[in-house]
């Protein structure tokens, strides 16, 4: 049984108990407790159920390494998965439940898969759903889909809310035990800003359990380093990632552990340091023996943690294996504390060094040269039986305990190390993976920006620990500059041990029988067998052996299981550990929320909206809204009971009848100046733009330097040095980039300033043939044909405005521009709208315009061109200049392919009977191309139901288009009819333009 | 006449800080060679500070009759009342009549919002990747960053406020950005 013990817990506080809850059932513990140490506390040993075999599973660690004890933790808006019960601490209130089974924890239907495990070896899933194919769909999906995952997804939007925030610093130390606290003070020593990240809630690591003797020293180095103002301490705050150029991720947790969730739950420290130290020490390894997962199995290190830390008790007769001295401290701490330890069972035929020594004189049996055969119980550990470590595992005795303290040796944390590049080499002497001091992850300088203090470093002896952390602390400092002086050294005792031996399965020749039951990856249920086969059908590397098995996939990301797997892998390959290598640590070092990767990216502030001056007068009168790229413009403005179509053909008939008004603000606005600005201007458009006129204005296009067709619109010329280009809605920001690129990487010798003035006005479109009259009306500008002609534009005032007038047309009908400060926009649109009511003016959205210009054959980027199309495809040879000696695109138009009279080219489509064409249909000629498609000759680009004419208007583009006027084409729609259209002119309304010429 | 009105409309939010429309603020954008006579001439002209005094790269400086900002190489930013933009933007007309110079309004492209209180700094931290501790941004540091997702510059008009300018599409977002930000109990304690 596991309990509490009536003393010791150096963590909890006794005078304050918590009450929480464990399915359901409420529980005690106290502040200061882990939910792990609580519930061990409780005797609550069977904590969960493996993923693939629903395996019982206990507590195997104390730290982030936990596979097994994972949670659903909360309620509601703050339920969430998979939370590791050793790092969540206790709080009143707080709710647990066990995952991964069903009915209950402990009567599970899931448990059948461990007796037909045979039947789902590694692999199991790559070779049984490759065939027959229909029953992917209809058998395996659904089926996997219904046990799949290990928690339950959140049903309910997050209660919580997230934040950012940016920290720069000289140096930032990970990791805040004995190392991190060395390291910190000697780079802090020279003055350097130095920030320090503690995951836990406690600063000082493994220091109160393995040696007591220095506690109070670390605890003096965390005052001292509280005390100085360029060191700044942040606790329940993980190092999660390192990148390029010294960017680090820091995941803090400010309310997790907290009864009042007010405020942020989690803060993501995005981090500029200069240098950074990872102090982020060592993870036991467990030792692969048959029925190393029942529950009660535990690290070494984790059964004295919960002892020292928390004074609970793992069992009362605890067997100890091992094959290094460090698990010793574990067999002495316990018998110290008055509890059992059958035995010492260790691999090494030597035994231990001094600790053995102390071990023995404490009374202890130590079993040398022996290991454990296998593990007896099912939902706890009832017993061991032993045998020999050489051989096949014949028993030599059993012992009867509670738990078994495990430890096959330390593995550096090297995941922050390695996450931008930093190279590992394999340490035969102490069995691990360290980092390799001569191949750092590198900056810009080319020199390295991460050192390794302490044990993560491979540093495990505590005097050497710290002399390591103070060397690299100070080598931090000197790399950015503050190099500081060697303060005193915490005095630490030192350990004479005797060297690991390595133990990658035990016993060595285990029978096959033992290693299909000794676990390597807990969380996802790979043993010794499942990489053994990996091997054996050719997945050699160690990439390969990790996907096919699933090795390392799950949430711990094989914080215990790497090494041994890939030991096992080396083993069953003959190749050596190096060769093997490791499979790649990527960040986050654990898990972190997608709450904090969101941060303030949420409700309102999810993305940015872009608003045109006028957006609360169109929500306020029916908008219906479309997205224009980041901007919202309303597609139409819907009345009463209308519906959508009802609205569009509204506001068309009274835009071509008599007045309709259009906000269009979001069209950009790019001033062009300069000595050189028409020389500019002629290379940035396919037509003559040096030579128009002050006062008046051109329709032009903008060509990419392959040719292709990407802006146009309306170009003015505001005095002898300025123009002002007016693009498409998408292309304001894109566009002055493109300008902008060219003035400073080609031109750059020009003499040429652009200005993005997009939002500086707002921009309303009076159209139809009422516009000049409500215009007059409004007073103030002779807006007469005379004075203001078709392409022309001019400053003036209007209803005591000041004004710009354009008289241009986008949809055939006599229209003005009229671009007006954006903090009068609304002024003025008002001003319109009371005078234009008279003419029963109707304010219309993007469809109505598109509809509009689609009846005139005009066309639009994005719907006749698509970065494939030049401007010769659409018949806008008018506004290609052949006299330029040059313009973007214009050598790329003469190319083959460019010039191939084949190309599609646009025409007008007209169906046979009246109906609407389906967007984007081809048209299908005879024969299959090569996959057994039908071959087609076309293409819609646009399509809709015109109003004015009472039927459908498309546009497309054909092959030999132009020349087949009056030819008819077949579109097979997706509706399972084929439509039959007439090739027409593009142009259906109006073709004179005598509307807008008036 | 018509009111002028911006972006948005005067709102204001208190929490861990303050955060406030500003209203409407003359803005003008001069581009240029800022080392040449006439450009000099022109800043002097709309602020009132002369060639030596003029902002150094990621300088604000202020003057008699405005302020400029550095923006770019080739490009400063001048603030005025808002109703004076017109008349400076003549004045200055008539010092670059015969330099490559572009001087335009935009002021109306703009919100400017001011961010208050001893935890100012703090609200600025959690929306953008700059270094704002005292010892490297002060009054008369201008930055142009990035606020979240969107583009803004910033300075400090003293120890206690922030004034932020960011496009006035999306002075909405920026305004709810620092709501956000701003929020009590959401405190760092950090500066």
């Amino acid at each position: 049984m596991s309990t509490r013990l009536t003393q010791g817990g150096i963590r909890i506080n006794r005078t304050r108990p918590v009450t929480f809850t464990f399915n359901g059932q409420r529980l005690k513990g106290y502040e200061g407790d882990t939910l792990a140490s609580a519930l061990l506390a409780n005797d609550k040993m069977m904590l969960g159920r493996s993923f693939k075999y629903h395996r019982p599973r206990g507590l195997v660690s104390s730290g982030t390494e936990e596979p097994n004890a994972l949670f659903g933790i909360g309620k509601g808006g703050r339920f969430e998965p998979n939370q590791r019960a050793t790092m969540q601490e206790l709080y009143d209130g707080l709710t647990a439940a066990s995952q991964n089974h069903w009915p209950s924890l402990e009567f599970d239907v899931g448990e059948i898969n461990a007796y037909l495990s045979r039947f789902f070896p590694a692999g199991f899933y790559y070779k049984t759903f490759m065939w027959p194919r229909s029953f992917w769909k209809h058998v395996f999906e659904p089926v996997i889909r219904q046990s799949a995952g290990l928690g339950k997804a959140p049903k309910d939007r997050d209660a919580d809310t997230y934040e950012h925030f940016y920290h720069f610093c000289d140096v930032l130390v990970i990791g805040g035990g004995l190392a991190g606290l060395v390291a910190a003070q000697a780079a802090a020593s020279g003055g350097a800003r130095v920030t320090l990240l503690e995951q836990e809630a406690q600063f000082g690591g493994r220091t109160g359990v393995d040696a007591p003797e220095a506690a109070a020293q670390a605890a003096a180095l965390v005052e001292e380093l509280s005390g100085m103002a360029n060191v700044r301490l942040i606790r329940r705050c993980m190092g999660a990632g390192v990148y390029d150029h010294g960017y680090v991720l820091g995941y803090e947790r400010l309310t997790d552990h907290l009864a009042d969730k007010a405020g942020p739950r989690h803060r993501l420290w995005r981090i500029r340091a200069g240098q950074v130290i990872t102090a982020t020490g060592a993870i036991e390894r467990p030792l692969s023996f048959a029925g190393n997962d029942v529950p009660g199995v535990m690290l070494a290190a984790a059964v004295r943690d919960y002892l020292v830390n928390f004074g609970v008790s793992v069992g009362d007769r605890v067997v100890v294996v091992t094959n290094n001295d460090d698990a010793y401290l574990t067999a002495i701490r316990l018998v110290e504390a008055g509890l059992s330890v059958p035995a010492i069972v260790d691999a090494r035929a030597g035994g231990a060094g001094e600790l053995g020594a102390k071990a023995e004189g404490l009374g202890i049996r130590v079993l040398k040269g022996h290991g454990i055969a296998r593990v007896k119980g099912r939902r706890r550990v009832t017993g061991v039986a032993l045998c020999r470590q050489v051989g096949e595992g014949a028993v030599t005795e059993e012992l009867a305990c509670d738990a078994v303290a495990m430890s096959g040796g330390w593995s550096p944390v090297v995941h922050l190390w390695s996450h931008c590049g930093g190279k590992l080499i394999w340490d035969e002497d102490q069995a691990m993976f360290r980092p390799d001091a001569a191949r750092p992850p590198t900056g810009a300088d080319g020199a390295g920006f991460v050192r390794v203090a302490g044990a993560a470093n491979g540093v495990m002896a505590l005097d050497a620990l710290v002399r390591d952390a103070a060397d690299q602390g100070l080598a931090a400092a000197e790399a950015v500059g503050q190099g500081g002086t060697p303060a005193d050294l915490p005095e630490v005792p030192a350990r004479a041990d005797h060297a690991i031996e390595p133990v990658w399965l035990m016993p060595a020749s285990a029978s096959r029988e033992l290693r299909a039951k000794a676990w390597l990856d807990y969380q996802n249920d790979v043993k010794v067998t499942d990489i053994q086969l990996a091997a054996q059908e050719g997945y050699e590397s160690v990439e390969h052996a990790k996907r096919y098995t699933t090795l390392g996939m799950a949430t711990d990301q094989g914080k215990l299981s790497n090494i041994n797997g890939l030991a096992v892998l080396s083993g069953a390959l003959d190749s050596p550990i190096p060769q093997v290598g490791t499979t790649t640590f990527r960040p986050p070092y654990t898990p972190i929320s997608m709450g904090a990767i969101a941060g303030e990216a949420r409700g309102d502030t999810f993305q940015p909206l872009r608003r045109s001056p006028l957006h609360d007068w169109h929500e306020a009168n029916g908008a219906d809204w479309e997205p224009v790229g980041p901007w919202r413009r309303p597609y139409t403005y819907l009345r009463a009971s209308e519906t959508r179509a009802q609205a569009v053909e509204r506001e068309i008939l009274q835009t071509r009848n008599s007045l309709g008004l259009l906000d269009a603000s979001t069209l950009g606005k790019l001033i062009v100046k300069g000595p050189d600005a028409g020389r500019f201007m002629d290379m940035m458009y396919t037509n003559m733009m040096s030579n128009l006129k002050p006062g008046k204005c051109r329709y032009g296009l903008m060509c990419s330097e392959n040719g292709f067709l990407v802006d146009d619109g309306v170009v003015a010329r505001i005095d002898e040095d300025t123009w002002l280009c007016h693009t498409t809605t998408g292309g304001a920001d894109r566009i002055h980039a493109h300008m902008e690129e060219w003035l400073q990487t080609e031109w750059w010798d020009w003499q040429v300033h652009t200005a993005n003035l997009t939002e500086q006005y707002a921009q309303i479109a009076v159209v139809g043939p009422m516009a000049r009259t409500v215009l007059e009306t409004l007073g103030g500008m002779d807006l007469s044909k005379e004075a203001l002609g078709f392409m022309e534009w001019t400053d003036g005032v209007l209803a005591d405005i000041p004004v710009r007038v354009y008289r241009i047309s986008f949809s055939g009908e006599l229209s003005y521009e009229i671009a007006v400060r954006a903090s009068l926009g609304q002024a003025l649109w008002d001003k319109i709208a009371d005078v234009g009511a008279a003419y029963r003016i109707m304010p219309y959205g993007t469809e109505c315009l598109h509809i509009l210009r689609a009846e005139k054959g005009f066309i639009m980027i994005g719907d006749e061109t698509d970065g494939t199309v030049i401007p010769q495809d659409l018949g806008l040879h008018w506004a290609i200049s052949k006299k330029k000696e040059d313009f973007l695109g214009k050598r790329a138009q003469e190319r083959r392919h460019m010039t191939d009279p084949d190309r599609w080219k646009l025409v007008g489509l007209e169906t046979t009977d009246g109906s609407v064409l389906p967007d984007g249909a081809y048209a299908v000629t005879e024969g299959v191309n090569a996959n057994g498609q039908r071959n087609v000759q076309g293409r819609v680009t646009s399509t809709y139901h015109s109003p004015t004419l009472g039927r459908g208007i498309a546009m497309g583009l054909v092959l030999h288009g132009p020349d087949r006027m009056g030819e008819t084409l077949e579109f097979p729609g997706t509706d399972g009819k084929t439509y039959t259209a007439t090739i027409v002119d593009p142009v259906f309304y109006d073709k004179d333009g005598e509307k807008q010429n008036v | 006449m018509s009111e002028p009105i911006s972006a948005l409309g005067m709102a204001r939010f208190d929490g861990l800080a303050g955060v406030a429309d500003c209203g409407l603020q003359g803005m003008i954008t001069l581009r240029g060679d800022l080392s040449a006579r006439a450009v000099k001439s022109a800043v002097t002209t709309a602020t009132g500070i002369t060639g030596p005094k003029q902002p150094r790269p990621l300088q604000i400086v202020t003057g008699k009759a405005g302020t400029a900002a550095w923006m770019s190489p080739d490009e400063m930013l001048l603030l005025c009342p808002y109703g004076e933009v017109d008349a400076v933007l003549a004045a200055m007309q008539q010092k670059l009549a015969k330099a490559h110079a572009l001087a335009v309004d935009v002021s109306d492209a703009r919100a400017l919002l001011q961010v208050t209180g001893p935890s100012a700094r703090e609200v600025m931290a959690k929306l953008c990747p700059l270094d704002l501790s005292p010892a490297t941004f002060q009054p008369g540091t201008i930055r142009r960053t990035r606020m979240a997702q969107i583009p803004a510059a910033l300075w400090m008009e003293d120890e206690m406020s922030f004034q932020v300018i960011c496009f006035r599409s999306v002075a909405d977002y920026a305004f709810n950005l620092l709501k956000t930000a701003a929020q009590p109990e959401s405190g760092v304690g950090y500066f």
